[in-house]
Formats: structure tokens, sequence, C-alpha cells
């Protein structure tokens, strides 16, 4: 039954280089306390070799020179720790939350599915870089020792069945007794007896390490011998995709805070695609400097937009709904940065948190004969900044209501029909419509009537539109919503005017309430 | 491996050459002698020009004229107020929509009236609307613009020199260009249309030349339509087609008639008859002289 085991050494470290990849090559400490009292409380291997040990204060790191040191982020510890579990889920669905930075899988029948082992520990590693933690890997017989390999060994580590005590062997004892109670008394005890290893544990006779250190002295023997056997105990993680970064100094400007968020959507877009989901939603939080204004709205397709709470307070909100399900981080970033272009926070930024709503991706699969259809991703920027310029509710398709209100109609987002769908066949007939072109706002005329029929026309606006009135047909009358404060009623006529050169058709409007005439269009 | 001619060249330049002059000739041969340019021939003297598909414009009788309107190219139609653009732009919509393609509509004027396109049965939910004018999201970027913010989008000039007021038509007209460059360079829609019905004569032709050869050229080799309304030609020899739509004259003989008598909503616009004309095709039909058509329409409400 064969077990794997992903360790993340320095995770406290590992989880800020998965935001801050750039520092990967340089010496990195991370503190953790209070102001003036901070103390190391991880360093990478580069930190180390120039001397820098846990414990150690600031003021103590800071004359090793090109030394970084950053704040240990708790929240970015939680966001690793969850890519972590998706990278051990994306491989089985029996996984086991050992530590923060251990995570243990269990890999039967996986064979079958992704190769044989040493493969599958290739690709976990792969797959644990590409969400941007360096990872050992392990695999063993049972979970223990491919713990305690991923622990001790670098890279991959693949134990046969049977050879577990042998490849042990060489780990220091301080592998074993590590997080284990009362652990300096017991490294002590083992020291004083000469055990340095656990190949020197595992040679000691059962009895007389069970007569000195009872139990716990036999368990770890058993654990030095590989020879332990336990249950997985298999977690659910829940579907959360959230990142967050905590920043040392606010940030004031759109092109900066753009690349953190491209790093943000590239690790969550990472995670998404190791669960084989897509997002339709994407939730910024951007925590603001002290003394700004609260703000929260959403953008995007169908969805109304919330109404503010008192209790965020100092947080911007912004969502981001897509109208098909996408997983492409740089559509995402131009379509976060075109939003925030539009609406600015107004404040310095002090963190940044991103939450994608993970769903099935959509079939990608289309027809050869299909009519031509604009691909989604770039249908979102198109309308994005479209919606820039012309601005937001003058973009999209119509929707006719259920009313008489003349222009009765609302904008909604827009969202091209599947050319697959099958769609009612309507009947083509041979007349055309006689189009009207509307007037927005309608334009106010002066009207001459004669027995109550319009004669003469006059509009300030249009000046080309003045004259006679050749024919008039109507009135039209129609009224509504009258039981409600937006009532109307309203003649409508149809005229055709004397023109300079042509003949202008026009519809011609009275306003029963306003007692105004309008012209609000035009027969074209 | 000796590369593969796109075009047939020697059966295409010896024609030519008998009737080109003997400077150009020159030229030609001396350029034709350089090895990198022997395989290229001058689009100038292909003989045969790829063919675009074409579809429905909506109108039978228009299609019997000009065989539809061409993918991959400009059709423009231009003529008066209330010549039947409109009429014509909704059964264009419609069939595009019927064919359940995509579309847009850049309504510089903000003068489309859904009723009448829910009557010609356009798909409002494959129709595209972009309706331009908003002078506050004009006036905000063009504050941008001053203060540097980049743009973002779009390659188009500014219709207006700098430190001149920039007018309400104006305005529409950039933003409608920036608009239809995003749509064209997005892809993937069937039909474009930008309607400058409204916008006065002086503001249309100021529309530059190089923003319809972009358009064009963005167009090129792909299944869009791009369909422009205009009152009168604008975008010259970029246009694939061009047609000129006018009221019929028996309009004006029907005013003397019935001038001063009531008639009802029927009489006055039913049978509204439209007259067609070719003033320019780039089509292998192209007619020897201007080719006319005329289609009538009907109206939406009865009585």
């Amino acid at each position: 039954m064969p077990f794997a085991c992903i360790f993340v050494p320095d995770f406290p470290v590992e989880a800020i280089l998965r935001a801050e990849p750039g520092l990967r090559s340089q010496p990195l400490a991370v503190l953790e306390g209070k102001p003036p009292l901070q103390k190391v409380f991880a360093a990478n291997e580069n930190a180390r070799r120039a001397g820098v040990t846990a414990g150690m204060t600031k003021l103590q790191i800071e004359a090793c020179a090109g030394l970084a040191f950053r704040a240990r982020s708790l929240l970015q510890e939680t966001a690793a720790h969850a890519a972590l579990l998706d990278c051990a889920q994306s491989f089985s669905p029996r996984v086991e939350d050992a530590a923060p930075d251990t995570i243990v899988l269990d890999l039967l029948g996986m064979e079958l599915l992704f190769g044989t082992l040493p493969k599958i520990a290739r690709d976990l590693t792969r797959r644990a870089l590409d969400l941007g933690l360096t990872a050992n890997v392990a695999m063993a017989a049972n979970p223990d020792t491919a713990v305690l390999a991923a622990r001790g060994f670098r890279g991959i580590t693949v134990i046969p069945e049977g050879k577990e005590s042998e490849r042990l062997g060489n780990l220091p004892v301080e592998f074993l007794v590590a997080g284990q109670p009362e652990s300096e008394q017991l490294l002590q005890t083992l020291h004083r007896w000469g055990i340095r290893n656990l190949r020197d544990l595992a040679a000691l006779p059962d009895v007389a390490l069970s007569e000195r250190l009872g139990q716990r002295g036999v368990y770890l023997q058993k654990l030095a011998r590989g020879q332990t056997s336990r249950t997985l105990v298999p977690v659910d993680p829940p579907l959360l995709f959230e990142e967050a970064i905590e920043l040392e100094y606010p940030l004031t400007l759109l092109e900066p805070l753009a690349f953190l968020l491209g790093r943000l959507l590239d690790q969550l877009c990472a995670r998404l695609a190791s669960r084989a989901l897509a997002t339709q939603e994407l939730r910024l939080e951007l925590e603001l400097a002290d003394g700004y204004r609260e703000e929260e709205d959403c953008v995007g397709t169908s969805a109304p937009a919330r109404p503010s709470r008192a209790q965020a307070r100092q947080r911007f909100h912004r969502t981001l709904r897509l109208p098909l399900p996408l997983l492409d981080s740089k559509t995402f970033l131009k379509l976060l940065q075109l939003d925030l272009r539009a609406h600015p926070p107004g404040a310095p930024i002090v963190k940044i948190h991103l939450a994608a709503e993970p769903v099935r991706p959509r079939p990608g699969q289309s027809g050869l004969f299909l009519p031509p259809s604009p691909e989604p991703e770039k249908l979102e920027l198109t309308l994005a900044r479209i919606a820039g310029i012309v601005g937001e509710d003058k973009v999209g398709s119509l929707e006719i209501l259920d009313t008489h209100r003349p222009q009765g109609f609302r904008m909604q987002h827009f969202v091209p029909r599947d050319p697959q769908e099958k769609t009612e066949k309507t009947e083509n007939s041979d007349d055309l419509v006689t189009a009207l072109r509307i007037f927005r706002p309608p334009a106010a005329v002066t009207v001459t009537l004669c027995e109550g029929r319009p004669t003469f026309i006059s509009c300030l606006k249009r000046k080309e539109t003045r004259g006679e009135i050749l024919w008039a047909a109507g009135p039209w009358r129609s009224s509504g919503d009258w039981w409600e404060h937006e009532g109307w009623a309203r003649d409508e006529w149809d005229i055709a005017v004397q023109e300079e050169t042509s003949i202008g058709l026009y519809r011609l409007v009275r306003d029963l309430l306003g007692g105004r005439w309008l012209l609000e269009g035009t027969y074209d | 491996m000796s590369s593969f001619p796109l075009f047939p060249t020697e059966a295409v330049r010896r024609p030519v050459a008998s009737v080109a002059s003997n400077s150009s000739a020159r030229v030609f041969d001396r350029l034709a002698a350089l090895p990198k340019l022997a395989e290229v021939t001058p689009a100038s003297r292909l003989t045969l020009r790829p063919t675009p598909e074409m579809v429905s414009s909506g109108v039978r009788e228009i299609d019997a004229l000009t065989g539809g309107l061409p993918r991959g190219c400009l059709t423009e139609v231009c003529g008066p107020v209330s010549s039947g653009r409109t009429s014509l732009l909704l059964a264009a919509l419609a069939a595009a929509t019927q064919r359940q393609e995509a579309c847009a509509l850049v309504d510089v004027s903000d003068a489309f009236d859904p009723l009448s396109a829910a009557m010609a049965a356009v798909h409002f939910e494959s129709l595209l609307w972009i309706r331009c004018g908003d002078e506050q999201a004009a006036a905000e970027r063009r504050k941008n613009t001053a203060h540097g913010a980049s743009r973002g989008c779009g390659s188009q000039e500014d219709l207006a020199p700098k430190g001149r007021k920039i007018g309400r038509s104006e305005g529409n007209v950039e933003q409608a260009l920036r608009v239809t460059d995003l749509l064209l360079q997005s892809g993937g829609f069937g039909l474009v249309i930008i309607d400058l019905g409204d916008v006065p004569l002086k503001f249309a032709r100021r529309i530059p030349l190089t923003s319809w050869f972009r358009f064009q050229r963005a167009i090129e080799h792909t299944p869009t339509v791009l369909f422009v309304i205009t009152q009168s030609p604008c975008a010259q020899t970029c246009a694939a087609l061009l047609l000129k739509l006018q009221t019929d004259k028996k309009l004006s003989a029907f005013s003397s008639q019935l001038s001063g008598k009531p008639v009802t909503h029927t009489k006055l616009l039913d049978g509204f008859r439209v007259e067609t004309e070719i003033l320019r095709s780039r089509m292998p039909r192209k007619p020897a002289q201007s080719a006319s058509a005329a289609f009538s329409t009907r109206t939406v409400r009865a009585g």
C-alpha cells in the first residue's frame, strides 16, 4: 500500500517566497513578534549559511549584508497550506493533513492513473513548484516512513517495501524525536547512549529498550525500522480558493498593485487548474490605510449591486462576475485593472485579499461549421474596455420589458448565445419593417394646430425639422402607470414634414401630463 | 526544397507586361531580378482576386442586385433622413442574428429603437448594442488623457486638435471609432454595424481615411461584415460595396394628393418604397453601370 508525503522545508519562508519569488536566490529571514522585540522565526538555506539562526533578534541579523527579512504572515501561510492540499488532492482523494508543511497521500490504485511511483513523485514535485512551493516528496509503504523520509531527504525519495530501515538508517535521531513531548530529555538520553542515527536505534534490543524507555521507546524504534502501521486520517478540505498579501508599505499606484494582483491570480489559477476547476466570480478585498473611507460595489454581469456594509471598516470590495467560467489569469488581471481604473480605491492599500468562486469549467469543444462567435476571454476584455469608453450602462444586450411605457427596455450583460443551441426559426416575411430612429432625449418642438391637428412644426434643436406638415396620422392615445408616481399619458402622431430637400417622416408626441410637444424619432 | 509561389507569377506577368509602359516594366524587371522578389507579384498586377463569401442582407431585392453583403469587406449604405437606411439595417441584423451570428451595433447617436428591432425579428441575445454619447465617461477619459494616464485600448487618433472644444456629435464619433477598433480587434462577430445616420456630414467626413483603412484591414480574411450607415459616402475607396438609398418619388407625388386630408397610419407608412442604387462594387459581378432596385417596407402598427 504506497503512501506519499509532501513536505515543504522552511514553510514560513516558502509562504513568503510564494508571493515574492524574486527573493528565492537571496538570504531571507522571517521575523515574528511585535517591534522592537522581533526575532527570527525561520530562515532559508542561504540565510542559515550567512549565520542566521532561529531566535536571533532583528538587531543581530541587520548586521548580515544582503539579508532580506519579512514579517511572518499567517494569511500567506494559510494560503500556502491550502495550495499544498490542492496539490495533493489533484493526485489522490485520500489526503491527510499531517501538519501545515506536511501532507500525506494514499496512492493505492493511483499507479494505474498516473504511472509509476517515481513518476508520481516527479509530478507531485512539479505541481508543487507550479503552485510556488519547493517541496520534498517521499514514497514508502507506510505513512510514517514517508513522512520521515520527506523530512530527512531533499528532493524525491522512493523507498521500496522492506528497505525502510536501510534507507532511513542514516537519518539523525533528531528527526525522530522532533515534535515529540519531552524531546530534549529523550534526545539527551539517546546521545548519552551513543545513539546518533536511526540505524543505531533500530539495532537496539527491543526488550532492553522497552525496559528503559517504555512503550514510547518501542514506538520510536518501530519508526526507525519503518515498521509502524496506522490508518490514514483523510480530510476533505473545503473548496476555498483565497490568496492574500500583507504589504510592508502602503501601495498608492495601480501599476505595482497590478503586479501583485498578477501573482495572486497566477497562484489562484494554478490552484484551480490543479483541481480541474474554473471560476466565474472573483472577489477582491483591499484593506486601506487608516483614515480612509469604505466602499463596496459589484461589477460585471447580471447580479445587482450589494449595499454597503458598516461592519467592513476601511475595506474596499470589488466583485467581478463573469458570464462564463474562465481560467486565464491574464484576462482576470486585465479585467481587474480596467475595473480598478474605473473605480479606484481612493486610499493607500495595506493588504490584498483575492478569492475565486470555483465552478466546473465549460466544455471547450465547438463545431467546425458553427457560425462565428467571439472568444469569451477576449469578449470580456473588449466589453470592459468599451464600458470604460462609453459607460457601463451603455453597453450590452437589451431586454424588452413587459410594459407599454415608451422605451421600456433594459440593458444587460452581453453573453453571446451558444451557436450549438437550437433556436426557434422565425418566419421570414418579405415585407420589411419601417424602422423608427429614436431621438434621445426627445426634441422639444413648437406645433401649430388647426382643428386639433398639427399643421406646422418647428424644432429649435433640429433646425432642419421645420416646415408644413403634409400628412398627419393620429392621434394614438396611450397611458399607463397612473397608479404609481411615474405615470405617463401621451398622444402619438405620425407626420410627414416637407423639408428643404426631401420629405421627413417623424413621430410627434404630445405629453398629456406635461403639456409639451416632443419629437420622438424619425421613420427611416 | 524550393519555395512554392503564392500565385502563378509568369502567367500573370506576361499579358500585363505588354500593356505596361517601358519605364515601369524596366523597374519591375529589375525588381523581379532580385532573388528575394522573384516570386512576388504586385497586387496591382493580379488578375484574380479572391471572391468574398456573400451573406444575405435580409432584403431579397438587394440580394438580387448585389449578391448580398460581402464578408471581410466594408459595406456602406448612404442616404438622407427617411430613406430606409434603418429598415435595411434592421433587416441585415435580423438575417445575421437568425443565422446565430454574434452582431454588434455601434450606435453613434443612440437612435436604435428596440421595438422596431423586435418587430423586424432581431434576436436580441446575439446583439451587442453599444450606445455612444456618455458625456461623463468621455469627459473623464479626456481628463485622464490630459493627465498622461495610459488609455489601454485602441489606437485611434483624436478627431479634434488639442485645445479645441469637442462637440457632442464629434465626441460620439470619436467614441464610436474607438469602440469599433476594439470590436474588430476582438474578432468573432459576424456583423458589425456603425450607425452614423444622424451624424452631421461635416463630422462624418472628418473621420480620417486611415481609420477606414484600418477597419478594412482588420476584417480582411475574417467572416465579419462591416456595415456602415451614413448620410453621404465617407469610407471612399475602403468600401467594397456602396449603396445609395432614397425614397421613392411616389412619396412626393402622394403628398400633394393627400395634403390636408386626414389619413390613417397604414396609409402613411405602409408601402414605404425605397430605391437602392449601387454606387460602387468591387465584387466580380460588378455591373457595367450603376444598377438599381426598389423594395418596400411595412408599418409596425395597423390602423
